[in-house]
């Protein structure tokens, strides 16, 4: 049973071939009735990375959009049924793509909306309670030596250039009057979390991200802290647990 | 017509019999657009439709809302994705997903196609047709055993819109399925406007076609709307979008086979341009309607015959 190999060439080229074998009870064109399967696969496929990346869509226009991620489609199709991660090499394909490198923030904005859609989908944890934090918040010692565990939801991203206000921006019912006040080349750090069933981002300090990264890769508060470019720690830490982002904590001498 | 041939439910074993099953009533698919609106309506409905690879997530909004609404209401879990009339072995990994997203919601019926979308590593999103002969009846059966097996539950299987035939086939579709339907003990699922889209694309009687299925066997029914385009000669070619209302032809073949049947869980499919909560609604109450019509004493829940509360 070779046919599926032919079958499934065809339905990701762009010649407008028919794989063999196939045939339509009144004579007319299979070509034609096998476009139809082309058509269903890339368009289904476009729609879903269009879903995805909203904001990259709404910065180069529908077509534009639709026009590179076509090529995306054909070069990188799905892996897997799920399609909710289907996409996540699109940033690295746009950063690669030359017609957009007058654009070359869209590859960070583009990883932003996909961290986006992981927080939305990410494992749902609860917050460790704030009596739990009290006593911990209080102890300098303890607390320097401290690990935390960060809710599963929780992303950042840090970028050379202004996609966090570009985002932002766009959520409103008139992106159009702020984007011209956005200096782009103005580097930007957020961080991603979920609350409740909402993904808020908010903008942080460039050292915050990089200590919410170290903590989340399992470092001590206090090396987090040092590996850090100087940033408010207090603003961070406040961020983190009004966010319900701190699940859990070990001590460790 | 009103006379059903049969409504005994399957029997090959023994678990089959004591499992809920969906209500004899029309169900709608449930879209992330609409779960607020469900939970503040809680709609009068037979039942909600999700696609289980949608779902095929750690957590977030829409494991809150599926476990909200299925609190509420009885729910089929229909796959997309696995690929049933692959040529490859089935992926295990897709098939543990399934199976602890089962063990998570209980549905009262899981549902796959007829078709295959993977093949060589490739994920094509699309249900995809397939030759029908000895070999591939032999696969197919094979798959549908190992799902069977591996879910622990007997699945329905869902008839496809086809928009080419394959000079290999040996059989027709409604024979390629009854012997699924004999050799496995799954069950079938059948999709009206799929066996209309397939006989208007492929010259076919639609009658003739529903005549030649095991109706014994059907255990839910899909409603759902077409769009129109033409072959190359001008003809007419049927695609299931999903993206429109049940077409009039459709709902007499529903009529038609309801008759043969008796009442049956019927879904209306809506997967593309998404209207309101309540246009979905409407078309349910109309498949209610028709249940209601044919068979006035024996459809569960409806106003002749209202549940105690």
């Amino acid at each position: 049973m070779s046919d599926h190999d032919d079958f499934a060439a065809t339905l990701l080229s762009d010649t407008g071939d028919c794989p063999p074998g196939l045939r339509a009870w009144n004579g007319s064109d299979p070509a034609q009735r096998f476009a139809v399967y082309r058509n269903n696969v890339t368009v289904s496929l476009i729609d879903a990375l269009a879903d995805t990346y909203p904001v990259t869509q709404a910065m180069l226009g529908e077509e534009f959009f639709r026009a590179m991620a076509r090529l995306y489609v054909r070069a990188e199709p799905p892996r897997s049924p799920v399609l909710a991660w289907y996409g996540d090499s699109f940033p690295d394909f746009v950063q690669g793509f030359p017609p957009a490198s007058g654009l070359p923030y869209l590859a960070d904005l583009a990883r932003l909306e996909m961290r986006y859609v992981q927080a939305y989908h990410a494992a749902d944890a609860s917050a460790l309670p704030m009596a739990d934090l009290a006593g911990l918040l209080a102890d300098a010692n303890a607390l320097a030596h401290v690990r935390f565990s960060l809710h599963p939801a929780l992303e950042t991203v840090r970028s050379r250039y202004a996609v966090v206000s570009l985002w932002i921006a766009h959520q409103g019912q008139t992106p159009a009057n702020s984007l011209g006040e956005i200096n782009l080349d103005l580097g930007e750090a957020a961080l991603l979390i979920r609350q409740g069933l909402e993904v808020e981002i908010v903008r942080i300090e460039a050292g915050a991200a990089q200590f919410i990264d170290c903590l989340r890769s399992g470092a001590s508060f206090a090396d987090a802290v040092h590996s850090a470019a100087p940033f408010d720690l207090s603003n961070a830490l406040a961020l983190l647990i009004r966010g319900g982002a701190i699940t859990h904590f070990t001590l460790q001498e | 017509m009103n006379q059903p041939l049969s409504d005994t439910p399957f029997m090959g074993d023994a678990a089959s019999a004591a499992s809920p099953v969906l209500p004899s009533r029309a169900g709608i698919g449930l879209k992330p657009e609409h779960f607020r609106d469900v939970l503040a309506q809680t709609p009068e409905l037979g039942f909600f439709e999700v696609h289980a690879e949608n779902y095929m997530v750690a957590g977030g909004p829409f494991h809150y809302y599926l476990e909200k609404i299925r609190a509420r209401y009885p729910l089929s879990i229909h796959g997309v994705g696995l690929s049933i009339g692959g040529q490859g072995p089935l992926d295990e990994d897709h098939l543990a997903r399934l199976a602890a997203l089962l063990e998570r919601y209980q549905p009262e019926s899981f549902s796959e196609h007829l078709a295959w979308s993977s093949h060589a590593g490739r994920f094509f999103n699309d249900l995809l047709p397939l030759p029908y002969t000895a070999q591939s009846l032999a696969h197919v059966c094979a798959h549908i055993d190992h799902v069977q097996e591996r879910l622990g539950r007997r699945m329905l299987l869902e008839n496809p819109a086809t928009y080419v035939q394959f000079a290999a086939s040996t059989m027709a579709e409604n024979e390629f399925i009854s012997q699924v339907v004999c050799r496995t003990g799954c069950g079938l699922l059948l999709d009206v406007n799929n066996v209309h889209v397939a006989s208007v694309n492929h010259g076919g009687n639609a009658h003739d076609y529903i005549l030649g299925l095991p109706l014994h066997a059907v255990a839910e029914i899909h409603l759902a709307g077409f769009a129109e385009a033409t072959d190359s000669i001008g003809q007419p070619l049927l695609i299931d979008s999903h993206g429109a209302p049940v077409a009039q032809a459709v709902w007499a073949l529903y009529a038609f086979t309801l008759g043969l049947t008796g009442p049956k869980p019927t879904l209306i499919e809506r997967d593309n341009a998404i209207p309101e909560l309540a246009v979905l609604l409407h078309e349910a109450r109309q498949a209610d309607a028709i249940m209601e019509r044919l068979f006035k004493d024996s459809v569960p829940g409806t106003e002749s015959q209202k549940a105690p509360a």
